[in-house]
């Protein structure tokens, strides 16, 4: 079991040979909280549906980035679209500049490795903003990723750049050796009148375990505009606790969609904190579940000022004994008048087996405000199924030209058209194989 | 080309159909007319293969196959085509996408290579014509929104399109004004020919009107209780179905 005593041992050995600055403080806090509070059980009400720390019985190590890596490795894990794009690499949850590849000019965007900036010019910026989804999140397990802080990765869209290259992040973990825990932590800041568009994904090399502890953090200026996509379709042996916590802090408009195809077990938090009047927020997710994936999305959007407006859709499909977990939670300040908040959360289950929690909250102190949430769970139409096959389509075929269907109008939501077609050819491989 | 021989179908175990013969050959229409609740839609519905029936006694056999042995998409291969009385609206799913993966699959089915995307335009084209159906219906989500007789005239084409051996078509007058019943009745007719057989299912004379069966059936009860000609259709329309049904019931009470 990965125990306390080795985080201990690690963290004592990070802290002496790091060098000194505002990180280093940040961290020490970081493993005082993950000291006191350790690793989060079913009894907290948040965590309810989702067991990480049985998953750490798991013995993971953390892993230097392996030496024989090379850009060509990277080929097979690529999106469609990256020929245009700025691709950023994590290994082992330490950004590699090596096996980046910034394409925009650095007038137009600023990467970092994260220590370098907390050092540099931009050390206001990484003070300020670094660590603030610990508000928000406040269990053992953000905690951990903070106590490691170490390469991670600093991105800067500065005052009126609006980015026509897309970033891509590339997270891979390296199984091949022993099990291994990775805890990428990034900080991105998009300035006044920028744009940002910017996509994650997920591979696991090897049949080893691995597991992604992610922190992302983002904080969104006046006028800006930021599309954001999370795609998970690693292998059932990868498990991964992946936090994105959105500031808006100036009106401006977030976009986001998290697609889950695959993976063993997954939990998703996204935070979106409305900090600013007139903001505006999309959040769409889409899981389809087979054999024995968890998925666990965990979504708050916390509205502070007034007049913002937020959307949320999450649809899922749960077959086999997988499970799909889906929390949203809505809080509207009381200052946050004329607030409209909306969340819809729908699923199918395609297995007796299979099993969906879905749990909406809305937390309201304002007295003029619009709000609605709803969630369903229901099965495949029988009786479209039944035209399908009347016209002499195989039932298996019928199944996945509905559950296509069912994800159609998240899918249409990732904007990009390359990376689109990408991922519908990703859910329709995923949903033909049986 | 389908044979019925003493076919009995329950559905949560109420035995719905009691002892059906029926014999239809290539080239000829066949009406089954019938009050509601004789049986007529579970007829349908047992040739397509649904699975809520269940078939306890009898067999049908199509084209020297034993129907029953085959799945719902086997018989829409083999040549079997259900007219929906209440087509599915399928949200999300493409109507020629759709036409064309039923196509192709039936295509496959009989060892064919399936169509390019330019001889499926081509031959959709020329369906469209033939029963008076609209582009902009077909590049919309399979009829999602759809008209009831948009709906039907969508159920033509699909027919059309399959160009199947055997076309059963069940209540395709029903909710219909009389100027929809006109199109999708040519539709039909266009689509009748030497080798293709129609079973018409229907509750009122007028379809009839539009497409003149060669032979009718009164299903009552589970049960032909009588055929005829097209005469058969007119009488029952000027005497209603009780002339009929009391003769059965009378001839079941002795």
């Amino acid at each position: 079991m990965t125990n306390v005593n080795y985080f201990k041992d690690q963290f004592e050995q990070l802290q002496d040979s790091a060098p000194e600055s505002t990180i280093t403080e940040l961290r020490t806090d970081g493993f005082n909280t993950f000291n006191k509070s350790g690793l989060p059980t079913l009894k907290l009400e948040e965590w309810k549906y989702t067991n990480i720390s049985s998953l750490f019985d798991k013995d993971y190590q953390f892993a230097n980035a392996p030496q024989q890596l090379n850009a060509d490795d990277l080929d097979e894990i690529r999106l469609a679209g990256h020929e245009a794009a700025n691709e950023l690499v994590f290994v082992n949850g330490r950004f590699i500049p090596a096996l980046s590849t910034i394409r925009s000019a650095a007038s137009q965007l600023v990467i970092l490795p994260l220590e370098e900036a907390a050092k540099g010019s931009h050390q206001a910026l990484v003070k300020k903003h670094l660590g603030q989804s610990s508000v928000y999140l406040k269990d053992g397990i953000h905690a951990l990723n903070t106590s490691f802080i170490q390469d991670g990765m600093f991105i800067l869209v500065p005052k009126g750049q609006q980015l026509e290259q897309p970033v891509y992040i590339y997270h891979i973990s390296d199984a091949r050796q022993q099990n291994t825990l990775s805890q990428p932590r990034s900080l991105i800041i998009v300035e006044e009148n920028a744009k940002l568009q910017l996509t994650e994904t997920y591979t696991t090399l090897g049949t080893a375990e691995s597991f992604t502890n992610e922190v992302l953090e983002m904080v969104v200026k006046e006028n800006a505009f930021v599309e954001y996509y999370k795609i998970q379709h690693d292998g059932l042996n990868a498990s991964q606790v992946g936090s994105t916590h959105i500031h808006q802090v100036g009106k401006s408009y977030v976009h986001t969609v998290v697609v889950s195809l695959n993976g063993g077990v997954i939990r998703n938090n996204l935070n979106l904190v409305l900090d600013a009047e007139g903001n505006e927020t999309h959040l769409y997710g889409l899981y389809l579940l087979k054999g024995n994936s968890h998925v666990d999305n965990h979504t708050l959007v916390d509205n502070k000022r007034p007049n913002c407006f937020s959307n949320q859709l999450y649809k899922g499909i749960a077959d086999d004994s997988s499970t799909g977990v889906f929390s949203g939670r809505i809080i509207v300040q009381p200052d946050a008048q004329k607030t409209n908040a909306y969340q819809s959360n729908k699923n199918i289950i395609l297995s007796d087996k299979a099993t969906i929690n879905t749990k909406p909250q809305l937390e309201i102190f304002a007295d003029d405000v619009k709000c609605s949430h709803g969630c369903t769970v229901g099965q495949l139409d029988e009786e479209a199924l039944f035209y399908l096959r009347a016209r002499g389509i195989p039932k298996a075929a019928a199944e996945v030209l509905l559950l296509e269907a069912y994800a159609a109008d998240i899918l249409a939501q990732i904007k990009p058209e390359a990376l689109r077609n990408h991922v519908a050819e990703l859910i329709y491989e995923h949903l033909s194989i049986s | 080309m389908l044979s019925i021989k003493n076919i009995h179908a329950n559905i949560e175990g109420k035995e719905i159909l009691k002892g059906i013969n029926l014999d239809i050959k290539a080239g000829e229409v066949h009406a089954i007319m019938g009050p509601n609740g004789s049986g007529k839609s579970t007829l349908a519905s047992v040739l397509a293969g649904r699975e809520e029936y269940e078939v306890t006694e009898g067999e049908v056999t199509f084209l020297e196959k034993d129907l029953l042995e085959l799945s719902t998409e086997d018989r829409a291969r083999e040549g079997l085509f259900l007219a929906f009385q209440y087509p599915v609206e399928i949200p999300g799913v493409s109507t020629t996408n759709f036409i064309k993966a039923a196509v192709n699959e039936k295509r496959k089915y009989q060892g064919e290579e399936p169509l390019d995307a330019v001889a499926f335009l081509k031959m959709m084209k020329q369906k469209m014509a033939l029963v008076e159906i609209d582009q902009s219906l077909l590049s919309r989500s399979i009829n999602e929104g759809f008209s009831g007789g948009e709906k039907k005239r969508n159920e033509v084409f699909q027919m059309a399109m399959l160009e199947p051996k055997l076309a059963i078509l069940d209540e395709t007058d029903s909710g219909l004004d009389i100027d929809a019943l006109r199109i999708v009745a040519n539709g039909i007719n266009k689509l009748r020919n030497e080798n293709r057989a129609i079973l018409l299912i229907t509750h009122y004379q007028r379809l009839l009107d539009y497409i003149q069966p060669d032979f009718v059936h009164v299903l009552y009860n589970g049960k032909i209780v009588k055929s005829g000609t097209k005469e058969l259709a007119l009488e029952l329309e000027e005497r209603g179905y009780d002339f009929i049904t009391d003769e059965a019931d009378l001839a079941a009470s002795l």
